[in-house]
């Protein structure tokens, strides 16, 4: 067989190949878990047929792998779980903007980036959570509270290597500026129980324990215990109250998850029709179901789960500040010497 | 150049670009990145990272080497058991032994728990130690990487010859002192092996120190990429960290040819092994008793409590694909790093040159670096590669051939090769400088070309050390996790990803059934190789007849 024999056969093979593999399809690179959206997608596809191949990874590394990738990734969107990740894309150059008005319209404007390029998706909030046998609720208003120095040696929180401390840090610099979160970051560090480690349920778990008062942990976890399989993490859930911050000023301090279609999408309507799906009503409650996570929406109902922990006010900051004060959020916390 | 030692360097070079990829680094700006890490982390992550090493270091030779000795030198009820039961810990990935450990030794765990309801104690009023601490992770680290000294040791051990104790004893030496005087020295090229492997094994790891909140040189890695938003800064710092592990080879191989030996091959079998009784045997089922149960047994029971609860939703529909993905990569990137390793081997044998060691020592690099900066340095020259393929295509013929390897299962492969072929590449090395050069000499002399010598000659006296390449490679396969997230293909899961995705979201107890499904599908190639071995240190050399 000639060269070209073979060339013009594995052309052929090729192009049937691409030819099967590009029946309507959306290419998703996910940073939240296939447990926490693949459900999700596959009611997607039972909808509109469209197919939903995946893979999960820190988003980060999802982003270099898509500017890597270049002009021939296979990537149509990308999912975080967290705003920062997002702006990070976007000033990768990674996204391409969105024109719809189903999602304008369904999601609030603090929540999405005001050149359409990403979408939030599902809501979490990070607040503080106490040991209701051992603090009473009306002792502590904020999160500057926090740095307070009665609380000293009772503060539990994971390490400021976690994005969820580090969009903390970012939306107190937004508010307060750089200075004075130092000077909290410095006196949290001063209050804190123990060296940062494990996760946020650990936090909540050494509350339990005695090993401090205060956790600062995201709702969603409480909420996993609550309704966990494990009596212990019940059992503990249950010792805890939920604090939400700074209810007389700003507001509780938020995060989402959420998407934004890649700019080198081969599958563009897809892309959107996708993102759109996450934003409707089944997904949205959905998200409140599987994660215990707030909807981006007003009308959605919030889960039974999460009416336990009470109505509250959130923080309207548009969450582009997160990632646009992130770096400075981290240098921060390695001069206040929060590991 | 002949065509053996110019492949051997092509080989090389393509294996070594994904550090070349990160060592390209120190050519681009980080801005004040340095400044800001000087100024404020940069020690601490030096310091814990020496902490770590250096615990770790005196953790796998103190479970590693006496045990090795005690199962070869002596005989005991339960000492063949041991021979392969030490060898478990290799199939429990670190930072699940952390999570197990950590689920039942830390404050809010059972134990701590218990003791303070029965003692109507509160948090404060006693003592107990940090397992969430560099203490605790020097004993995680050590517990699982011991089997890497333990396994080259006992090797080492296994192949000296009845003739060299022999001598030892007739000049008065006991059991004991023979292994002081004679044993340990020349099992130490071995030894020093082993440990290097260990060492490059922590360096790498960063589940394990990420979970315990320490700060460590990789922990800094990744939090200057993914908190400081610097890719630059971060590769870096992975540079700093190879230059560091290079001057670590470097004194490892050198180590090496300072003390090289050869087996005298005329007496190759092992030496008759001594009973044990009494109060030595009772010390015996300690040395050899606390590394496997701790290492193994322990986490093992808690990780089957944990399945036991969630046993509905682990069996899912495609467990079975996960366990059929991690079982295929791993057979194939073990296959493929066993040839290549022996490629690698024996053309530094055959044309031992200055380059070819350095290009050997160069490769073993990848092992100590974390699997996403390998990842990442896999993907930089694909993605590149690929895209000039496309553009050319389109160009030329107007059909856009896509990525054609990135995101395949290819360069996942590839990117095993990198990290894992050094472990292969060592284990395979040590067996075959055991070989004396003038059996190569004989093999010449009567005519057979390099490859018959190899195949007839050297691969059935070191079929223990290819077992072992085998075994290790697969293993650390089945564990691997950062390169399998990073690259690869669509809908494509291992168990180790099903492992880590559970575990990540705090999700311990649903994360033990894939865990568990690890280190029972290592279990079997681990007993196939302790198998393997067995036979392989009763098989004379070559030529001989067992006495």
């Amino acid at each position: 067989m000639g060269i070209k024999k073979i060339f013009a056969y594995v052309l052929s093979v090729t192009v049937f190949m691409v030819g099967i593999v590009s029946a309507a399809e959306v290419n998703v690179y996910s940073a939240r878990s296939e447990d926490l959206i693949k459900s999700a997608l596959d009611r997607f596809s039972e909808e509109t047929g469209i197919e939903v191949n995946l893979i999960t990874e820190s988003a980060d590394a999802l982003i270099r792998r898509i500017e890597l990738e270049g002009f021939n990734s296979p990537a149509d969107v990308l999912l975080t779980v967290d705003a920062g990740r997002l702006f990070r894309a976007k000033e990768a150059g990674i996204l391409a903007p969105i024109d719809s008005s189903i999602l304008r319209e369904r999601i609030p404007a603090a929540y999405r980036d005001p050149e359409n390029q990403w979408f939030g998706l599902s809501l979490r909030s990070r607040v503080i959570m106490f040991d209701k046998s051992r603090v009473s609720p009306s002792e502590i208003e904020s999160y500057e509270d926090l740095a307070d120095p009665k609380w000293k040696g009772e503060i539990c929180i994971r390490s400021s290597g976690n994005i969820y401390n580090q969009s903390l840090l970012a939306s107190l610099i937004e508010h307060v500026g750089e200075e004075a979160t130092e000077a909290w970051a410095v006196g949290l560090v001063a209050n804190m129980a123990r060296r940062p480690q494990g996760g946020d349920r650990d936090q909540i778990r050494a509350a339990v324990a005695g090993q401090c008062k205060l956790a600062i942990a995201n709702t969603y976890y409480l909420a996993g215990m609550l309704n966990s399989d494990i009596a212990a993490d019940v059992e503990v859930a249950e010792q805890i109250g939920v604090l939400w911050p700074n209810q007389g000023d700003r507001g509780a301090h938020m995060n989402v998850s959420g998407a934004g279609m890649i700019k080198t999408s081969k599958n563009p309507d897809e892309a959107r029709q996708l993102i759109e799906f996450l934003s409707a009503d089944y997904a949205q409650q959905w998200y409140a179901q599987v994660n215990n996570e707030y909807s981006v929406r007003t009308d959605i109902p919030v889960s039974a789960t999460l009416q336990r922990f009470g109505e509250f006010k959130a923080d309207s900051l548009n969450l582009e500040a997160l990632g646009r004060n992130n770096a400075a959020a981290v240098r921060l916390a390695d001069r206040a010497g929060w590991q | 150049m002949k065509p053996w030692p110019l492949s051997l360097i092509a080989l090389s070079l393509i294996l070594a670009t994904p550090i070349f990829v990160v060592l390209s680094s120190v050519f681009f700006s980080a801005g004040d990145i340095w400044t800001h890490l000087f100024e404020t982390v940069l020690a601490r992550y030096i310091s814990n990272s020496f902490a770590l090493m250096t615990g770790v270091s005196i953790g796998v030779l103190a479970l590693g080497v006496l045990p090795a000795w005690l199962v070869t030198a002596y005989r005991f009820p339960g000492s063949k058991v041991f021979e392969w039961a030490l060898l478990l810990p290799l199939a429990i990935p670190a930072y699940i032994i952390a999570y197990t450990y950590t689920g039942m030794l830390d404050v809010a765990g059972p134990l701590q728990s218990n003791l303070r309801d029965a003692f109507g104690w509160s948090y404060g009023e006693y003592w107990f130690p940090e397992i969430r601490s560099i203490g605790g992770a020097i004993a995680m680290l050590s517990l699982v990487f011991y089997p890497y000294v333990y396994l080259l040791a006992r090797a080492a051990f296994a192949g000296q010859s009845a003739s060299v104790m022999e001598a030892a004893r007739s000049l008065g030496c006991s059991q004991r002192s023979a292994f002081f005087r004679v044993a340990l020295p020349l099992a130490r090229p071995a030894i020093v092996v082993g440990l290097s492997i260990c060492l490059m094994e922590t360096l790498a790891d960063y589940g394990t120190v990420q979970y315990f909140g320490i700060s460590t040189f990789t922990t800094g890695i990744y939090r200057t990429w993914n908190g400081l938003g610097s890719t630059v800064g971060a590769a870096q710092l992975a540079a700093l960290l190879l230059g560091f592990v290079f001057i670590l080879v470097s004194i490892e191989s050198w180590s090496r040819k300072q003390a090289q030996f050869f087996n005298t091959g005329s007496n190759a079998w092992p030496s008759p092994a001594v009973p044990l009784v009494g109060g030595r045997l009772f010390i015996a089922y300690l040395v050899c008793g606390i590394p496997v149960s701790l290492g193994f047994v322990v986490p093992l029971i808690q990780l089957s409590i944990w399945a036991s609860i969630t046993s509905d939703s682990i069996m899912t529909a495609d467990f079975a694909g996960y366990l059929f993905n991690s079982l295929a990569l791993a057979a194939i990137t073990s296959a493929a790093a066993l040839i290549l390793a022996l490629f690698i081997a024996y053309g530094r044998r055959l044309y031992p040159t200055q380059l070819s060691s350095v290009a050997a020592r160069v490769l073993s690099l990848g092992y100590a670096l974390p699997g996403t900066v390998v990842a990442i340095g896999v993907l930089v020259p694909f993605a590149w590669l690929d895209n000039q393929v496309s553009a050319f295509m389109v160009a030329r013929f107007d059909f856009n051939t896509g990525l054609l390897l990135s995101g395949t299962a290819f360069i996942l492969v590839f990117a095993y090769l990198v990290r894992f072929l050094p472990i292969a590449m060592n284990t395979v090395d040590a067996g075959l400088t055991k070989i004396r050069p003038s059996m190569d000499e004989a093999g010449r002399s009567m005519g057979l070309g390099p490859m018959t010598i190899l195949r007839r000659l050297h691969m059935p006296i070191m079929r223990g050390s290819l077992a072992t390449a085998l075994l290790l490679v697969f293993v650390d396969v089945l564990k691997e996790l950062p390169a399998t997230l990073l690259l690869r293909p669509f809908n494509f899961n291992t168990l180790a990803i099903r492992t880590y995705e559970l575990a990540n979201e705090e999700r311990l107890a649903d994360a033990a059934g894939p865990a568990l499904t690890i280190v029972l599908a290592s279990l079997i190639p681990v007993i196939l190789l302790s198998r393997s071995l067995e036979r392989a240190t009763n098989v004379p050399s070559v030529g001989e007849k067992p006495r």
